[in-house]
């Protein structure tokens, strides 16, 4: 990476001056997370001497060099709005590495704000068909065994921007944001209904939150599910976040993020569900004959090129690509990239390690020749399930089903090196 | 007491899917606790508290509580449009309201009454509950002017997308007959 000198001035706004000289000395040139600085050391004399630095803290901050953050938005094309009118907020995708979302950069969705949730006064209930009910509080959960697992929460909303129209200002944040992968840690659904004595005949399980609007969700009591599920105390380490739950979460790998409930205060084991307003009215797929898909609940094979992606720029020679693939089905298997508008595929590489229901990096090398063109990615998971494309999905689902969406995001590649939002 | 779940494959995770023997975690909920939490109205009406409330006030507690979020009419405002849309789901401009989408009258009294009136969710009591319900429910010529809903009257209601929804395939063998008998 380029070295890159502090800040002149508090204006940390790109030139074009500076970028060409980014474009003319680097070889990545796309990089997001840097802000760019009008002075380039050019000369290993022009590094500015070594200073001593802050004392040690008890927390750390970013570089002031870096600029992360989310943005919000409230429906398709409403974005970058006032957080009060905001519904969710996006992962700058195209800006992180690996695999690991950073805490704070998780996406963020609530339906009536995010509590202050004491945990001293926060009580699980657990109850329903069970041989027993019981009252549960996060310090019972701390004494019980414990997993840990990476997994990523998917809005099901994520990609609803690239339905109806294409808008080549649009990011891969603007596009993917609704993706993050954690550590999460906490105790198994299984081990919870155990200790209630969870009729076996109960097929659906409620579990509902402690935000304002009480958000609840019925969930499948799937084999898979009651294998997978957990009650999450912890993410990366730390305790959740207020807005990922704090104290206590539902997670259940692999499927929309709605059902991942946050603040969780309830779970209920009943025969059939229950059909709240988000498992009806909201979180359905329209389909063009008018029926809506319900319980459409696993978040399908999905992947996307992070970089270069829409609204950065590239120069002719050497260009890396690199980007993210996941599936609620398992792990992911193959990510294939086509540099000449989906004639021809090459496989990329995975970075180890690629797990399960969790975000796995991908990159392939490129030689850019100058010339306009599209690229696109495609991911196949490990039971064979294979990305497809927008026009497939679209052929299969209409326009109108706002959730779900898992195609092939293209990017177009102008002659002047822009990268831009493409649909087809 | 303890149920038997699936067996599941690795060692370890069988260890820890089992509660230790003897260990107690918890306190067992009390049934007046449980009822204060227990708010989940069904289609079938279970769930649903004693009480009533007609159209007409209705239509007051609406103005009061609602409007400004939805419009005076439900046509919409900063949030949901809740009126009209019937006969769109099928165009390329779908409009989603309680008349044109909700399959059920019983999830309109559970949400209400769980997430509304945004700003102090759970002030409404079940009378005015019912009312505020009925006045929507009015307001999409689903139930008339003099009407009075209660739980069996909600529960009763046949809504206008009742059979728009197609549940997924993979899910079916865990709805009961009655569900999964359409489409």
């Amino acid at each position: 990476m380029n070295k890159l000198s502090p800040p002149a001035s508090a204006a940390g706004e790109e030139s074009a001056l500076s970028r060409r000289k980014l474009l003319s000395i680097g070889s990545g040139s796309v990089a997001g997370g840097l802000v760019a600085h009008p002075a380039i050391a050019g000369s290993l004399a022009d590094v500015p001497p070594r200073a001593v630095g802050d004392p040690v803290g008890a927390t750390s901050e970013r570089s002031t060099f870096v600029d992360l953050a989310r943005i919000t938005e409230a429906t398709p094309g409403k974005r970058n709005v006032d957080p009060l009118d905001a519904i969710n907020s996006k992962t700058p995708l195209h800006k992180l590495d690996g695999t690991i979302t950073p805490s704070d950069l998780h996406y963020e969705r609530s339906h009536s704000g995010i509590p202050a949730l004491d945990p001293k006064t926060h009580r699980l209930l657990v109850h329903g068909m069970s041989a027993r009910s019981l009252v549960l509080d996060v310090g019972d959960l701390r004494r019980m065994p414990s997993i840990s697992r990476m997994a990523f929460i998917e809005c099901s909303g994520n990609g609803w921007e690239n339905w109806k129209n294409d808008d080549d200002t649009l990011t891969v944040q603007h596009t993917h944001g609704l993706v993050s992968t954690h550590e999460w840690t906490g105790v198994r659904l299984s081990y919870i209904a155990g200790l209630v004595g969870r009729d076996p005949s109960s097929r659906w399980m409620l579990a509902e939150g402690g935000d304002a609007s009480g958000m609840a969700r019925s969930i499948p009591m799937t084999e898979e599910i009651l294998g997978e599920a957990m009650i999450a105390y912890a993410q990366n380490g730390e305790p959740l976040r207020p807005a990922h739950g704090y104290p206590m979460r539902l997670l259940v790998p692999g499927w929309e993020g709605n059902l991942s409930v946050k603040w969780l205060r309830r779970l209920r084991f009943g025969d059939r569900p229950f059909y709240t307003r988000w498992e009806t009215s909201r979180y359905t797929s329209l389909m063009p004959d008018g029926k809506a898909r319900q319980f459409q609940l696993r978040q399908e094979v999905n992947s996307v090129i992070t970089s270069p992606s829409g609204m950065m720029e590239i120069a002719p020679g050497y260009n890396r690509i690199t980007g993210l693939a996941w599936s609620g089905h398992g792990a992911i298997s193959k990510v294939e990239i086509s540099t000449d508008a989906g004639r021809t595929w090459q496989e990329a590489r995975l970075n180890a390690p690629v797990l399960p229901k969790a975000q796995a990096r991908f990159q392939l090398n490129w030689h850019w020749d100058g010339k306009p063109t599209f690229i696109t990615s495609r991911a196949t998971d490990e039971k064979g399930h294979v990305q497809p494309t927008r026009e497939a999905l679209i052929g299969q689902m209409g326009k109108n089903a706002l959730f779900h969406y898992n195609g092939q995001q293209i990017w177009r590649v102008n002659a002047e090196g822009s990268v831009r939002h493409a649909l087809s | 007491m303890r149920c038997r779940e699936p067996i599941i494959v690795a060692g370890l995770a069988a260890l820890l899917a089992t509660p230790a023997l003897g260990q107690e975690f918890g306190r067992e909920a009390t049934l007046e606790e449980i009822a204060l939490w227990d708010v989940d109205a069904r289609p079938d009406g279970s769930g649903l508290p004693p009480g009533r409330g007609s159209v007409a006030d209705g239509r007051e507690l609406y103005a009061t509580h609602c409007a400004a979020c939805h419009g005076e009419k439900g046509e919409g405002g900063p949030n949901d449009r809740l009126v009209g849309g019937h006969g769109s789901l099928d165009s390329s401009t779908p409009v989603k309201t309680v008349g044109s989408y909700w399959p059920y009258a019983t999830t309109l009294y559970d949400y209400i009454h769980r997430a509304m009136p945004y700003f102090d969710p759970g002030s409404l009591t079940p009378d005015e509950t019912y009312a505020v319900a009925a006045y929507i429910l009015n307001m999409n010529g689903i139930v008339p002017d003099d009407a009075e809903l209660d739980a069996a009257g909600m529960a009763a209601i046949e809504m206008p997308n009742r059979h728009g929804f197609i549940p997924e395939p993979e899910f079916a063998p865990l709805l009961p007959e009655a569900t999964k008998a359409r489409d």
